[in-house]
């Protein structure tokens, strides 16, 4: 059975650069666009790097700055200073 | 030195600002400081075990909070000083928004009250700071959403004492009892109903697809709010799957007591959200989703893939998962029905779908909507247009642990009401499917007390023995001008005032005139 980890984003200007970012480091998600919001799934496991954030936003960024614009996720939650990572064992 | 600049890492922070700040208690003994802790029968060995993957912690929370505050306000203005009322796509829509304040935004007052309590009753100091922030975070959603309504109050009827008719009106008793039962159970209790159960599970199905109907609708200040609060909601949801993984993790004694919490509360959540159902399918005039392809997304696939990760625990999918799902392709059409047909009893108005909209029900559930509720929609809609607007005048028969009336149909036979009753003590007691039944029996003694709207109407507790003493007197709702058939409404005739371009009345002048 497919197991899909997900996140959603508020479909505003901080969103565009994560949605970036999340599909530069999970080329095998799917990303779905639904009014006022975007939604972006993978088998298993999904990953946000700081790193390519921050290249993508050309500024320092800190992985809880997520919470502003995160509107739902799926999947176990591994958070550190370095990255945001959802997946499913 | 050196390491005095030195910013912390999640982790340390984290450790210092939460675990570090606890104390073991040494002149009082822990079961005395803890009383509620024991009672349930979970097994805690070792707290410390418990993580919160967020890492929260109150300084990060304030700076984070403020920030989405300030974004909402600034919105809250915008949408009020252009009169963002105007740029909805239909009036009807505001209904929904009706039904949320007075059904929903009590709800998470309670979640705020509740997470308080359970916040002290715990001796892990990871659990009582997550719960303290969700309470905070609980009482900023009822909050906002009030702020939020607040505007839609000044222009539309039926939102003007939305907490005393959460506390009386019939229907308002499904989610007060849902959220009155699980605050009135014991902490772990409470958390496997609300953190796992409800946010985890369920209440995606809510504050996602709904609130971006909201938004599909134009309306900005409640799709503001509810993505605002679902950011809090992403986090609790973390928990509560923490929770649970943790519970279960500490003792193998603990896996079934979880199991038939998370069997009871699917069961709970899924029959309260038959009103979710019917917002999305019925209520928002421009469609992101049917409730059935929500169900598919956020329970059949998310519920899926979480149920398959904690089977290595011993837990399985809720028990009568399959009539849940079974049920997608019905239960927003026989909750709009009963709504409608009951519509001198709400606090907003009901209507029968346009052709276009019947349309789209039959392309969303082509197995049921034609066949079973098509023609019983189109009969009620020419009896309305011929002047016979159709009320029913016969008070239903509630679930003694849902308090919904007995609408829904067996899972393989849609023309059979699905009604169980059993006695105790030599009393009889009607239940809407075996999942409530299932939950009576293991508890009789809580749910034998259910305060149910219609036995309490009969018994002479509501104010008075007719419909219109007991909607305007109890109720504070105004027949016929908050409620009924939206054709014809105070309601309906603003709203053609404001498309028609017509010059409009200011407030204070409305006031006058009235």
């Amino acid at each position: 059975m497919s197991q899909k980890v997900f996140i959603a984003f508020q479909d505003n200007d901080n969103a565009r650069y994560l949605v970036e970012a999340v599909m530069q480091d999970n080329p095998e998600a799917e990303v779905q666009h639904q009014p006022a919001m975007i939604r972006i799934e993978a088998e298993k496991r999904l990953v946000i790097n700081r790193a390519t954030m921050e290249e993508t936003l050309g500024r320092e960024w800190d992985v809880q700055e997520m919470l502003i614009d995160v509107i739902s996720i799926g999947g176990n939650v591994d958070e550190d200073d370095d990255h945001f990572i959802l997946q499913w064992n | 030195m050196a390491i005095k600049n030195k910013k912390l890492n999640l982790k340390d922070k984290y450790q210092y600002l939460t675990r570090d700040m606890a104390w073991e208690p040494t002149y009082q003994k822990k079961e005395d400081i803890y009383p509620d802790e024991q009672f349930e029968g979970i097994k805690i060995t070792d707290w410390s075990q418990w993580e919160d993957p967020f890492r929260l912690t109150m300084d990060a929370y304030w700076k984070y909070q403020a920030e989405k505050e300030k974004k909402l306000y600034a919105i809250f203005d915008a949408f009020a000083q252009n009169n963002g009322h105007q740029n909805i796509t239909d009036a009807r829509y505001v209904n929904a928004l009706k039904l949320f304040l007075s059904g929903v935004s009590p709800l998470e007052y309670a979640a705020f009250q509740g997470y308080a309590r359970v916040g002290r009753q715990f001796s892990g100091a990871g659990a009582r700071v997550a719960c303290q922030l969700q309470a905070i975070d609980e009482l900023r959603h009822s909050q906002t959403q009030q702020h939020a309504m607040s505007h839609y109050n000044k222009h539309f009827n039926g939102l003007h004492d939305a907490a005393h008719q959460h506390d009386r009106i019939w229907f308002l008793s499904v989610p007060k009892s849902f959220f009155d039962d699980a605050r009135s159970a014991g902490p772990f209790e409470f958390l496997t109903a609300i953190s796992f159960s409800f946010e985890y599970v369920l209440t995606n199905l809510l504050f996602v697809p709904f609130m971006s109907g909201a938004a599909y609708n134009g309306d900005m200040a409640t799709v503001t709010f509810g993505f605002s609060a679902q950011s809090d909601e992403a986090r609790h949801m973390t928990l509560g799957l923490e929770v649970i993984k943790f519970i279960l993790e500490q003792h193998e004694d603990n896996v079934p007591i979880i199991q038939r919490w998370i069997d009871k509360w699917f069961w709970r959540g899924f029959r309260l959200l038959s009103l979710v159902g019917m917002m999305m399918d019925y209520m928002l005039p421009n469609k992101v989703m049917s409730w059935a392809e929500a169900w598919e997304v956020y329970y059949e696939q998310n519920g899926g893939a979480l149920f398959k990760d904690l089977e290595r625990y011993g837990i399985r999918p809720p028990k009568y998962q399959d009539v849940a799902n079974a049920a997608k392709n019905h239960v927003s059409h026989q909750a709009w029905g009963t709504f409608y047909q009951y519509s001198q009893a709400t606090n907003f108005h009901t209507w029968m779908p346009e052709e276009e909209e019947m349309t789209w029900l039959s392309e969303k559930y082509p197995e049921t909507f034609d066949k079973y509720y098509r023609a019983r929609f189109e009969h009620w809609d020419k009896e309305q247009k011929e002047g016979r607007r159709f009320y029913n005048n016969t008070l239903p028969q509630l679930c003694q642990v849902c308090q919904i009336p007995v609408i829904f149909t067996e899972k393989d036979d849609p023309s059979v009401f699905s009604h169980r009753q059993i006695k105790h003590e030599g009393e009889r007691y009607h239940f809407c499917s075996d999942g409530c039944c299932d939950i009576f029996k293991n508890e009789p003694e809580k749910y034998i007390q259910a305060w149910l709207p219609v036995h309490q109407i009969y018994q002479g507790n509501c104010g008075g023995a007719d419909v219109a003493t007991v909607v305007e007197k109890y109720y504070h709702i105004n027949l016929g001008v908050d409620n009924m058939e939206y054709h014809g409404s105070p309601d309906h005739q603003r709203w053609l005032d404001i498309k028609g371009l017509k010059p409009l009345q200011s407030n204070s002048e409305k006031k006058t005139a009235a």
